[in-house]
């Protein structure tokens, strides 16, 4: 784990520490590890969407498991980012039908509007550009997708008017 | 005239499709109230989805009903019931709008199917990227709780079922069931060696029925009309409709739930036909994972399990790819190469290191710097991965490719003889 970053210390309380007690729930007592990929998702999103060593380390002992069951999880699975990215991340699709339907002149376009390539974060920290695999909205190509959301059929201008709103 | 959604997506012209009201008024919950009645047991259920011919619609395509003879529903323990709605197979999307315009469909499926294999608890688990699909399938489990259809005591049955979801967060590996099982569990989604296969050894180590979104979902009204009545509407060895996504240049891409054996050239009409006035040039018919055929064996065949194996490729999610006239196979083939090698997890060395050497050796031929022997080094590494490996994952990664060499294999000796695509006049 490279990053080095110092977090707060008891991260999981109030309402962090409910959102993952609901997940804790849902699955047999026993079993509480079920609820990590919940967890580090919500931790993720309330730390301005990124994981540190430290806040993996609190998930582990708040779900009574090792350390390492968590970097595993958190280094297996694509949604988890290790180092500060972008206010807003833009996760466009890479894969078959969205190249197909022409993804490449999204990546133009926004390197061209925001000055970054896939994998880079503007100066101000504002965007950061994802190539990411099928998103399954094929129906939709080319798409991204942004916190949440999805846009699909992207065409320059539907992008211009995506980044009027979030200037506002 | 081609008749459309008559199972899966008969509510999705409604307004508010995905709430309870509106599947009740359509005849939703119906057999489950009939089931909580003891009016339909266990053993007829399992006979009518025989009779249905329903194949599982994730890819796989095994008999649905067989599938669930293999539980048994009064062994004591716990069971589970899990539905797998990790669609990242590319290509593929129609159970995202199942999730979306008819999610109580899920809920009564599974529950139906839970009441099969005896299982009082079960999961589906949904890709993370799936947040709006998501949030319209748990407002379908809170209706359902609230209408007395979910929880303890089921209409005063007896019988009990609860029914939750779980998040995924980006790995293809776990639409596998048994690497979606270890994700459940908090794990890398890495796949089991099976056997022992689910059924006898799932979920934390008990017995356990995986299904697809779609297949779950085509229960209820199987259950309501009857097996014969969706086993005739598809063709031998492929009973009912089926959802295909349909993608790539054409110029109304979407799903489209049309009976099995559809011939592929109406659903190609259906789609709009090829967009910008081009003509179809190759098809991929079943997702990423199936095999590539060219129009003249594409135009040919009717959108069924047989007739398509007949053409070379295979169903598989039903995910029709369309490719026009100006494509560039092997840039095609360069991409679906990074889709598997980024998607591998590692745990099997032929994968794992195979499907990073495919994505080379394409790259170098995109970029020019191929040589005549890569040909042979592609078909080599294909070679060496097919079959020795845990899942299908690895098998997937050359299926494409291998036809892909079949079928046009001198637009690969284009770009190394000349350092370009056809399509290039450099």
């Amino acid at each position: 784990m490279s990053s080095t970053t110092t977090s707060p210390k008891n991260f999981i309380q109030g309402d962090i520490k409910a959102r993952i007690d609901k997940w804790i729930a849902i699955y047999p007592e026993e079993q509480k590890k079920s609820a990590v990929m919940s967890a580090l998702r919500i931790v993720q999103e309330c730390h301005n969407g990124y994981l540190t060593n430290d806040l993996m380390d609190q998930v582990a002992t708040y779900l009574e498991i090792t350390p390492m069951e968590v970097y595993e999880v958190a280094t297996f699975y694509g949604n988890y980012e290790h180092a500060p990215v972008g206010e807003i991340k833009l996760c466009i699709c890479n894969s078959i039908s969205c190249m197909l339907r022409g993804n490449q002149g999204i990546y133009d376009y926004l390197e061209q509007k925001l000055g970054i390539k896939p994998g880079e974060t503007t100066a101000d920290g504002r965007f950061t550009i994802k190539k990411v695999e099928c998103l399954g909205a094929c129906g939709g190509a080319p798409m991204m997708q942004v916190g949440k959301d999805y846009h699909e059929n992207l065409t320059n201008q539907s992008i211009d008017l995506l980044l009027a709103e979030w200037e506002k | 005239m081609v008749e459309q959604n008559e199972n899966c997506f008969r509510l999705n012209h409604l307004e508010n499709s995905w709430d309870i009201e509106t599947y009740v008024a359509n005849g939703g919950y119906e057999v489950w109230k009939k089931v909580l009645a003891g009016e339909l047991e266990p053993s007829e259920i399992i006979e009518e989805v025989k009779t249905s011919n329903l194949r599982g619609r994730g890819g796989a395509g095994f008999p649905t009903g067989l599938k669930w003879s293999f539980m048994n529903r009064y062994a004591p323990g716990q069971k589970y019931i899990v539905c797998n709605s990790d669609e990242g197979e590319p290509g593929t999307f129609k159970d995202r709008d199942i999730l979306r315009y008819n999610p109580h469909a899920l809920v009564e499926g599974m529950a139906i199917a839970a009441y099969v294999i005896g299982a009082s608890a079960g999961y589906n688990y949904i890709r993370g990227e799936f947040w709006e699909p998501y949030q319209r399938f748990n407002n379908a489990i809170k209706q359902a709780r609230e209408a007395g259809f979910l929880g303890e005591n089921l209409l005063g049955s007896g019988f009990d079922f609860d029914l939750f979801t779980h998040l995924g967060a980006g790995a293809y590996i776990c639409g596998e069931e048994t690497a979606l099982i270890e994700s459940i569990e908090g794990k890398k989604g890495q796949p089991r060696f099976k056997p022992p296969f689910p059924a006898s050894y799932g979920l934390y180590g008990k017995p356990t029925t995986i299904n697809n979104t779609e297949t779950l979902a085509s229960i209820p009204m199987i259950l309501a009309k009857g097996g014969d009545w969706f086993n005739d509407l598809g063709v031998h060895n492929a009973g009912g409709t089926k959802c295909y996504s349909m993608s790539g240049h054409v110029n109304n891409p979407g799903n489209f739930e049309v009976r099995m054996g559809t011939p592929f050239k109406d659903l190609l009409e259906l789609s709009g036909g090829i967009w910008k006035g081009r003509q179809l040039k190759a098809v991929i018919p079943g997702g990423a994972s199936t095999a590539i055929l060219p129009a003249a064996k594409a135009l040919e065949m009717n959108m069924d399990y047989d007739s398509i194996a007949k053409a070379g490729s295979f169903l598989g999610a039903g995910s029709v790819i369309i490719m026009d006239d100006q494509t560039d196979i092997v840039k095609v083939m360069q991409n679906l190469s990074h889709f598997y090698w980024d998607e591998s997890c590692g745990q099997c060395t032929p994968c794992r290191e195979g499907t990073g050497w495919l994505y080379r050796v394409l790259t170098r031929i995109v970029e020019g710097k191929g040589k005549l022997e890569d040909i042979q080094a592609l078909k080599d590494v294909s070679g060496k991965i097919m079959g020795n490996v845990i899942c299908g994952l690895g098998d997937a990664a050359t299926i494409g490719l291998t036809s892909a060499l079949e079928h046009f294999e001198d637009e690969f000796v284009h770009y190394i003889e000349h350092g370009c695509s056809i399509y290039d006049r450099s």
